[in-house]
């Protein structure tokens, strides 16, 4: 397994950021959304994978016993996932709003703004 | 010394509320400051006439060694007093030249922000401190350009001086650093003694072109001659006080500040001559090519500043002598010129030389001031201009390779000056005209008097040389030259060469002013020259510059989100690849594929289901179908933190998922048919970079899995969460014990995307509005 994770995020990674690419803002979500899976799954691989054992002390102990996972990128997960929910919940309102003013759900018809004038 | 300057960035600063309550006598209080720090600087002189150096030194950043440094010589002492003395007059001749002018209070901000700062550079002893007040002149000088901000020539020619001025302050900031550097002191006074150390340094050559270049730039020579003219758009009290007598000499006065330091090298001496002799002869040239009062002025100016900066260059000892001489006497009758013209222009709403004649009898007092200012300035003799024509003479013509050369530049610019001269004095005031031009009001007192008076002190210094002037004087070329100075100026020298030398200017002059208008009518023959001047230059360098900006704004900034990331994922795969490509740890896999052997069959299935998800989401067509996809593959990380001991991770993971469904269906289900919005031709570079950038995750995980992790923060958690947070739970009590300020800036970041999304939702846009 410790020698399969690492293909698996890596094209977890080419699929979200060849969506991220797409021109339509929902393929757009669905590849971030996609993007923040295996980033947390990088982080929790890199952070050495244990089997069995959690993070958790056992009633009759005082101290974790090995083996344990480290709970260190465990905890940095838990915040991610719970950040990167609040920017999908961002985004998915946020094109439905877009969708409703502009009428379009083609990034490439949202430039406009960002856009230099060249001819004055 | 620092309490005057103090004083005056104060006032400077109160200008404003003082002319809302005095109204117009805020004049009072502007002129009394530089009054009173000349009367200071006065009651200075005869401990500085008698060879003391005066000093005062405030801490600033003393681990630096840049300290406030106030020094006060003869060279500075001369030119402390022409700034303030010249400084009340302009204060007083400004509140009669804007008189009524609702933006007067900012007037005098401006121009005693600019006087205090020139106080400051002139009497500024420490280098670091010289480099703040110039740049401070710089700035004012913009300010005051472009006063009348509602014209766009003002603000044009206000930039452009700011840029040049601007870029030469850069490299004035360069060449001090690495003058501190050479000698091995910011402090002047301390510099002063290690010329010889300075001159043999290996940054000297770098230090000299930087600071020549600042200099060069400020004092307006050759190729940076042009801002000046353009500056003359600022209010007539301006240019005669910046942009004659005190500013534009700034340059001049950092070469004769630095040359006991850097000074009589051939790299030096040549340079100098050169450019200020070109800078001469370009300048009278081009005087006669106008007919604007305050043009003509602008560019005798520069010849005379060329001058200076020649005679600085010869470095004799004569040379240094007609160099302080010339440059006090042009102060007084080049400011009083130009006042003049200031008169002329608000009397008669022109200043166009070949409109304007007559002009004696209606304007009495300014015509007296002209005559005057424009005798000093041709050499007559009782004037003080007088002296100075013919030290220069003198000083042209002592043993050098270059005599004749040097002494055909000051000729022919004197040969200028004389006409200019009578153009403006004679021409203007006491040419008998039948029709005298007519005025708009009559001359007013605060206008004439500040001239008449300064062009009493070119008669009176030319009458009595000895007193005062001439120990000031001998002082300033000390402090240029390191040794003690015993000239004498008189007026007679008997018949000398000097003397026929200069009755010949003054009548090869009034040729030249008969035939003015011949050599005006071959103006237009030099326009196609102009094309290739360094004012076009400068004009193309400027518009290259803004088309380049918005070229490269418009590329980098293209609003498309795909090439931002494309460049991001671009530059972090180089970086990886770079990284490991030289001296990188290398893949060692044969040893480790016996962990494949430990691989269970559910973890296998987990495996396939995210794969097949994957190729599905990309095959399906409908966006209900692909939600449940991801549902699919979020519960199958789930499932992969569940196996790997972190039941916490996966709960959380689990309701998330859920939470991202079931918005997406309530939210999305009223969008438009999933339309495949193809970009054929770039399809395949994108594939190909989404592989490369999997591919290079995949390595960077593998490498980093080679090598063991140990981690102390796992072992202290493990030992103290019990212990000490009484929570058996690890990774909960990082979150909420350990770490519990982090968790409580999730717990915001979540509150503030609630809340945008609140605002989205309750947006409800009227018809018409700009989305």
């Amino acid at each position: 397994m410790e020698l399969i994770l690492p293909f698996i995020i890596g094209i977890l990674f080419s699929a979200s950021l060849y969506l991220i690419l797409h021109r339509h803002f929902f393929k757009l979500i669905l590849g971030l959304i996609l993007f923040g899976l295996a980033t947390n799954l990088f982080l929790f691989v890199i952070g050495r994978l244990t089997r069995g054992g959690s993070a958790i002390i056992e009633p009759d102990e005082n101290v974790a016993v090995e083996p344990f996972a480290d709970p260190v990128p465990q905890a940095l997960l838990l915040t991610a996932i719970v950040i990167g929910f609040g920017i999908q919940s961002f985004t998915i309102v946020l094109i439905k709003r877009v969708y409703q003013s502009f009428g379009t759900t083609d990034l490439d018809d949202m430039n406009t703004t960002d856009q230099i004038e060249e001819n004055h | 010394m620092f309490l005057a300057i103090l004083a005056g960035f104060l006032l400077a600063f109160a200008a404003p509320l003082l002319h809302r309550w005095l109204g117009k006598w805020v004049l009072v209080p502007m002129a009394l400051l530089p009054l009173s720090i000349f009367v200071y600087l006065l009651t200075l002189s005869p401990a500085v006439l008698g060879g003391d150096k005066l000093g005062e030194l405030h801490a600033w950043a003393p681990s630096l060694n840049i300290n406030l440094h106030f020094f006060l010589d003869g060279l500075s002492l001369l030119f402390a007093l022409l700034i303030t003395g010249f400084g009340t007059l302009i204060m007083l001749y400004a509140g009669g030249y804007l008189k009524g002018h609702p933006l007067l209070g900012r007037f005098y901000l401006y121009l005693t922000l600019f006087m205090t700062a020139m106080l400051g550079l002139v009497l500024a002893g420490n280098i670091i401190s010289i480099f703040v007040f110039w740049e401070l002149t710089s700035i004012s000088s913009y300010l005051l350009i472009g006063f009348n901000q509602d014209k766009e020539k003002s603000r044009n020619s206000a930039l452009q001086a700011l840029l040049v001025t601007g870029l030469g302050g850069m490299a004035l900031m360069g060449g001090l650093i690495l003058l501190g550097m050479a000698g091995g002191s910011y402090t002047l006074s301390e510099l002063l003694e290690r010329g010889d150390v300075v001159r043999n340094h290996g940054l000297y050559l770098p230090a000299l072109v930087l600071l020549l270049l600042g200099a060069f730039t400020k004092s307006a020579q050759f190729p940076f001659h042009f801002w000046l003219p353009n500056a003359m758009e600022a209010p007539t009290p301006v240019s005669a006080y910046l942009h004659s007598a005190t500013m534009v000499k700034a340059g001049v006065y950092l070469l004769a500040r630095l040359t006991p330091v850097m000074g009589g090298t051939d790299e030096w001496q040549y340079t100098l001559m050169m450019v200020g002799g070109i800078t001469t002869v370009l300048g009278a040239l081009l005087a006669t090519q106008h007919v604007d009062l305050k043009a003509i002025l602008a560019y005798t100016t520069i010849s005379a500043l060329g001058l200076l900066v020649t005679m600085t260059g010869i470095g004799t000892a004569p040379a240094m002598e007609a160099m302080v001489v010339f440059l006090l006497a042009h102060a007084l009758y080049k400011g009083t010129l130009f006042l003049v013209a200031g008169n002329v222009d608000h009397a008669t709403g022109t200043r166009d030389l070949t409109q304007l004649t007559g002009l004696s009898g209606s304007m009495r007092y300014t015509a007296v001031a002209a005559l005057l200012a424009g005798m000093s300035m041709a050499g007559i003799l009782p004037f003080f201009g007088f002296i100075g024509k013919e030290l220069l003479y003198e000083a042209s013509l002592q043993e050098s390779p270059f005599r004749w050369m040097l002494f055909a530049v000051s000729f022919f610019s004197g040969m200028v000056f004389v006409a200019v001269a009578i153009a403006l004095s004679y021409g203007v005031f006491w040419r008998r005209s039948t029709s005298p031009t007519p005025l708009q009001h009559p001359d007013k007192p605060l206008l004439y008097l500040p001239p008449v008076v300064l062009a009493s002190a070119g008669l009176v210094f030319g009458l009595l040389p000895g007193f005062f002037v001439t120990p000031l004087l001998r002082r300033a070329a000390e402090s240029m030259l390191g040794v003690e100075q015993v000239f004498e100026l008189a007026l007679w020298h008997g018949f000398t060469l000097a003397l026929g030398l200069s009755v010949l200017t003054v009548l090869l002059g009034y040729v030249v002013y008969r035939y003015a208008n011949r050599l005006l009518s071959y103006a237009s023959r030099f326009n196609r020259l102009y094309l290739f001047g360094p004012a076009n230059l400068y004009q193309l360098t400027l518009k290259g510059f803004l088309i380049g900006a918005t070229k490269i704004t418009a590329t980098i900034q293209n609003g498309y989100l795909r090439s931002y990331i494309v460049a991001i994922v671009t530059a972090q795969i180089s970086l990886v690849i770079l990284a490991l490509w030289d001296g990188g740890p290398r893949l060692e896999l044969g040893n480790r594929l016996h962990e494949l052997s430990q691989l269970r069959l559910y973890e296998v299935v987990l495996l396939l289901m995210v794969v097949s998800a994957l190729i599905f989401l990309f095959k399906s067509q409908s966006r209900l179908t692909s939600i449940a996809i991801m549902g699919i593959v979020g519960y199958s990380a789930a499932l992969l933190y569940i196996l790997f001991g972190a039941p916490d991770v996966a709960a959380t993971q689990l309701l998330i998922e859920t939470l991202t469904v079931v918005i997406f269906v309530l939210i999305l289900h009223k969008l438009p048919a999933f339309k495949y919005l193809s970009h054929a031709s770039e399809r395949y570079k994108y594939v190909l970079l989404s592989l490369t950038f999997g591919a290079v995750m995949t390595y960077v995980i593998l490498i980093v899995k080679q090598y063991p992790l140990d981690s102390e923060l796992k072992a202290y958690y493990g030992l103290n969460s019990y212990l000490l947070a009484h929570g058996r739970n690890i990774v909960n009590v990082i979150l909420v014990d350990f770490r519990a300020f982090d968790t409580l800036g999730e717990i915001v970041v979540l509150a503030v995307a609630a809340i945008g999304i609140m605002a989205m939702l309750k947006l409800r846009m009227q018809k018409g509005d700009k989305p």
